[in-house]
This record gives structure tokens, sequence and C-alpha cells, in this order.
């Protein structure tokens, strides 16, 4: 199974614990940050309101976390795992025998994205925990004020976090498989990894555009936002509808164009 | 039976014909040495009959499978190769290496099997004491043989080795000859492509020279010694033998001093050159068979291929 390979050789990888290191580390560097020189609630217009929370609430850390990984550390996280996993073989060399041991084309392509996901949900899973154990350690975890006033225990509130990084792993399967389908076009790895970084990017960059609001709503990124409906009062589902469906369609079209334009390829690496 | 056929395999890249039209039938357990200078196809030709590059034209069957059009699952799971360069994680030690491409596809007891087989293969190849390194602090040689234990990890049926020998010490060609040549009295089909002809003249059972994508010659080694042998014949008349030399079929004379130099190719042979001469009273004292290399052979055939192609 490529699948447990992939597992095994992540795990004996400097680059993974890297990662883990430089994720973790942000829910990290926010609690110290904001126990160094706590924002002034009462005064300060600049800072975002969940820092603002935070003083009073470690369950702000883990969600601050995620907030502040999304835009960038993800998509990235997206290109290393899925746009390296095919072309960084084919660079390597190791395509060719992964090929002939025979691993047929479509379970490798199916096996990498597996992987990629896998790693992205347990980085995502790493951000929560290191976000709740520092934040709880530092700040101590209480009742959540929801953005419509009311209050969540703090149970609910930890089930609402892990809603919120589910929705945003489930938001980046279409980055990942737009970075797979480039991963199985070309046979640099750096460069399917770059190419995935920039298209989840651009996509946020359009996304900021007014005068292409008519494309907005069919951008990969369009809905990474929405997670914080969750902690409304009621839940608002209508925006992380539209951003399931669409991640679920670039999903499905990238895999199989993935699929497809692997299957024909001339494996000369 | 036959371990790996192709009939008519062709690759075409734009106007280049880089395999063109090639038919090769590597009998079971044969030795076959596939002899060519760098890019006259022959790791194009590798990567075909393994079904990693699809073929312009023609088709390839693997241990009795069609390659492309149902896919040769099977037949690769009983294949062993070496594609160009072995390739490895340079993260892993050898032993992790061989541990993930075992695991990396097949069944179960495949995999058992394989896996169980690694002690050996390290030590076939002389690699055991290095099997906990990683392979990023091997040397090309060691990798060269860690490819090598790679390729027999299944014990294939059949071997496609792609110039296994690159990278290594005289000391270790040799060896890797000798393993080369054991398995094959074992069973084994070899199937071993080379740009050097020391190596191949020195271990195959049969030869096939590929020049711009065409078999140019194929045969044992001795038999294409033979394709162009010189004899050096000593007459009392060079004039007179020339003229008869002339007149008999696939023979090529010429007068170096008062000796003759008979090139011999088609159905000539020696007797024939003797039996003419004589019969035209030419007396003959000295008929001796000058063996080309197999070096001037295998060159001869490039270089006129060159110049025609």
């Amino acid at each position: 199974m490529v699948f447990r390979v992939e597992w095994a050789k992540a795990l004996r990888r400097w680059r993974t614990y890297l990662i883990a290191a430089a994720l973790g580390g942000i829910p990290v560097l926010i609690v110290i940050a904001v126990k160094l020189s706590p924002p002034d609630a009462t005064a300060s217009g600049d800072a975002p309101p969940f820092l603002l929370q935070i003083v009073r609430n470690g369950l702000f850390a883990p969600l601050t976390g995620l907030a502040v990984i999304q835009p960038f550390f993800l998509p990235l996280a997206a290109g290393l795992f899925a746009g390296d996993a095919i072309a960084g073989e084919a660079q390597g060399g190791t395509l060719r025998y992964l090929l002939v041991r025979p691993v047929r084309r479509s379970r490798l392509v199916l096996a990498k994205y597996a992987a990629a996901m896998t790693l992205l949900a347990i980085l995502l899973l790493w951000v929560v925990a290191c976000g709740l154990f520092w934040g709880g350690i530092v700040f101590g975890l209480r009742p959540l004020p929801t953005l419509s006033g009311t209050t969540l225990s703090v149970a609910q509130a930890c089930l609402r976090i892990l809603g919120a990084a589910a929705y945003i792993f489930l938001g980046v399967s279409g980055i990942a498989a737009i970075g797979l389908f480039v991963s199985s076009l070309t046979d640099s790895g750096p460069g399917a990894t770059v190419a995935t970084v920039i298209l989840g990017i651009a996509s946020e960059i359009l996304d900021q555009i007014p005068s292409l609001h008519v494309i907005h709503p069919y951008l990969p990124t369009h809905g990474w936002l929405a997670f914080s409906d969750l902690f409304r009062f009621p839940v608002e589902w209508g925006g992380m509808r539209g951003g399931l469906v669409v991640s679920a369609a670039y999903t499905a079209i990238f895999l199989v164009a993935a699929l497809l334009a692997f299957s024909r390829k001339d494996v000369v690496a | 039976m036959t371990a790996l056929v192709t009939r008519g395999l062709s690759k075409r890249y734009g106007d280049v014909n880089v395999v063109d039209g090639l038919d090769l039938s590597i009998e079971r357990g044969e030795l076959y040495g596939f002899l060519g200078p760098n890019g006259a196809g022959k790791t194009t030709t590798i990567r075909m009959a393994l079904g990693l590059i699809r073929p312009s034209g023609g088709e390839v069957e693997l241990l009795g499978e069609p390659v492309f059009d149902g896919g040769a699952s099977a037949a690769l799971a009983r294949t062993g190769a070496m594609i160009e360069e072995p390739a490895f994680y340079r993260f892993l030690s050898g032993r992790r290496n061989l541990e993930a491409f075992a695991r990396a596809g097949g069944d179960g007891d495949d995999v058992r099997r394989r896996l169980a087989r690694i002690d050996e293969v390290l030590g076939l190849v002389g690699l055991s004491e290095a099997a906990t390194k990683r392979v990023k602090a091997y040397s090309q040689g060691m990798r060269q043989r860690l490819g090598i234990a790679l390729a027999l990890l299944g014990e294939p049926e059949i071997l496609v080795l792609d110039e296994p020998t690159n990278g290594l010490d005289p000391a270790g060609m040799r060896e890797i000859r000798r393993l080369l040549r054991r398995l094959a009295d074992g069973g084994t089909t070899v199937f071993v492509s080379s740009h050097l002809l020391a190596e191949v003249e020195a271990m195959c059972d049969r030869v096939g020279v590929l020049s711009r994508g065409r078999l140019v010659a194929e045969g044992t080694p001795g038999a294409l010694r033979g394709i162009s042998v010189q004899v050096r014949v000593e007459v009392d008349d060079v004039a007179k033998a020339l003229e008869v030399l002339a007149a008999i079929e696939g023979v090529e004379a010429s007068a170096e001093g008062g000796v003759v130099r008979v090139r011999l190719g088609g159905g000539a042979s020696a007797a024939r050159v003797n039996a003419g001469l004589v019969s035209a009273g030419v007396a003959v004292s000295a008929l001796v068979p000058e063996r080309a290399s197999l070096e001037d052979v295998f060159l001869s055939l490039v270089e006129d291929d060159g110049v025609q192609g």
C-alpha cells in the first residue's frame, strides 16, 4: 500500500517535523505575544476581535491559530504534501520504481491524495491541540461568547472549534486536488509545490478584488472564512454549505483530471 | 517460452524515431545483452517493455502478458528492473528503502515474501554492513548495488537491467557480471543493456546491437564476431590472387605489401577463399584467420548505420 509507505516516509523526514514545529508554534506565539502585551480591550480599534478576547479565554488561542494559518501556511502545506506528491517522486526517480513494482497509476494518484489529506488533517488537529494546551495553561478555558452574544460551554466550544478545523480541512481539499493535478504534469517537485501555493494565494487575492465579484463564488478559497459562522447563534449554514459545494467540485474535477493526465503520461523521469 | 517479445516496437518523438520497428525475442533463461551507443534507444525500449512509456507503434509482451491494453501487473510483479540509474528515498536507509518498495505494491503474501528476502539480497550485493546508513551517504557504486538488490527482491523470473555496472570499479563490475551469469544459469532470464562491449561479450549468451533505434545485428558474441572475419593470405602472385578473389561473392580483398587481406562477409568462408585461389593456380603458403574483435564489429555496424541514417 502506497499510503502506508507514505506514512513511514513522512515520519522519517525532517520536513514533517519542521512543518509541525512551525505550525504548532503559531498558537504558542499568539499566546506569548498576547501575554506580554495584552491588547487594551476598551481602546484599541486595530486588533482583531479574536485577539481582544484571548486575554480572558484560552479557547481563542486554537481559533486564532486556525485563522492565522489558513490564508498562507495551509496552501503552503497543501503544496508541500499534494503538489510535491508525484512530481517529487518523478524528480527523485523513485516514480518509475513504484510503477514497475507495480503500483497501478490510478492507485498511486489516489493514495498520494489520501496521504496528503491525512497529513493536512493531522496538522490542523495539531494546531488546535497546541492552541488549547498553551491557551488553557496561560489563560484558562472559560465559556465562550458567540458572535451573536450568547455563550457556549467549554465542551460545546471545543466541539465547534473541531468543527471549524474540519471545515477548514474540507476547504483546502480543492487546493490539494489542484496541487495533485499539477504534480501529475511535471517532473519538478519544487515547481509543483510553488505552483500550488501561488494558485491558492491568487485565488485569495482575486477574491478581494470587488470588480471581479462575478467570479468570486467560484473561487476555491471563497468560502474559507465561513467557519466563523459556527460561532453564531443559531449557526448560519449557508456560507459553509456554499464553500463545501465549491470545494467538492474542485476536488472532484481535479482528481479526475489528475487521474486522466497521469494514466496517459509517458514516464521518462 | 519467450520471456520478452517486441514486435515492430516504435517510439517517435516529433520527427525522430527513437525506437524504430524493433523486433526482439528473448528466451527464458537467456542472458541477453542489449548493446548500443548512448542515444541508440536502449532506455526507451526498456521503458516501453516495462509499461512506463506508451509505444507509438508495435507491441510488447512481458512473460507472456501484453504490457499495454490490459496492463501487465502480474508480469511486472515477476520482473526485477533497474531503469537508467537506481533511485531511492535519500532520507531513508538502504534497508528502509527496500522495505518501502516491498510494501508499496502487491498483496500480503508478495509483500511478506519480499520483506523476508531483504537480508539475502543485501548480502548478495555486498551491502549488509551499509544497510542502516541513509542512501544520502552512499557512493555511486553502493547505490548501483542497492539498485540491483531492489531488482532481485521479488525473486524475479526476468531481470531487466539498464547499464547495471555503471559507476562500479572493475572488481565490482566483475562481481555483478558473475552474479548475473549465476542467475541466468539458475534459470532467471536476464536482459541487460550496455554501451560497453567487453561487458556483454564476457557474459551474454546472445547480443543484440541497437543503433538509431534499429537492431543492426543479433547473435551469440562468437557469431557476431564472425560477421566480419578477416583472413591474412600469403600467396606467390598477389595481383592474380586479387583478380581471383574479386570474383568470389562476399569477399573483399586488398593487398598490403606481399600479403593479401581478405574480409569475409555474407556466406564466404576461408575454405572457399583457399579453394578458389588454389584452383586458379595461385600457390597459397599461409592462410591465417585474423578475428576482428567484437569491438571492431560493433563500431563498424554502428558507424555504417550512422552514415546511412
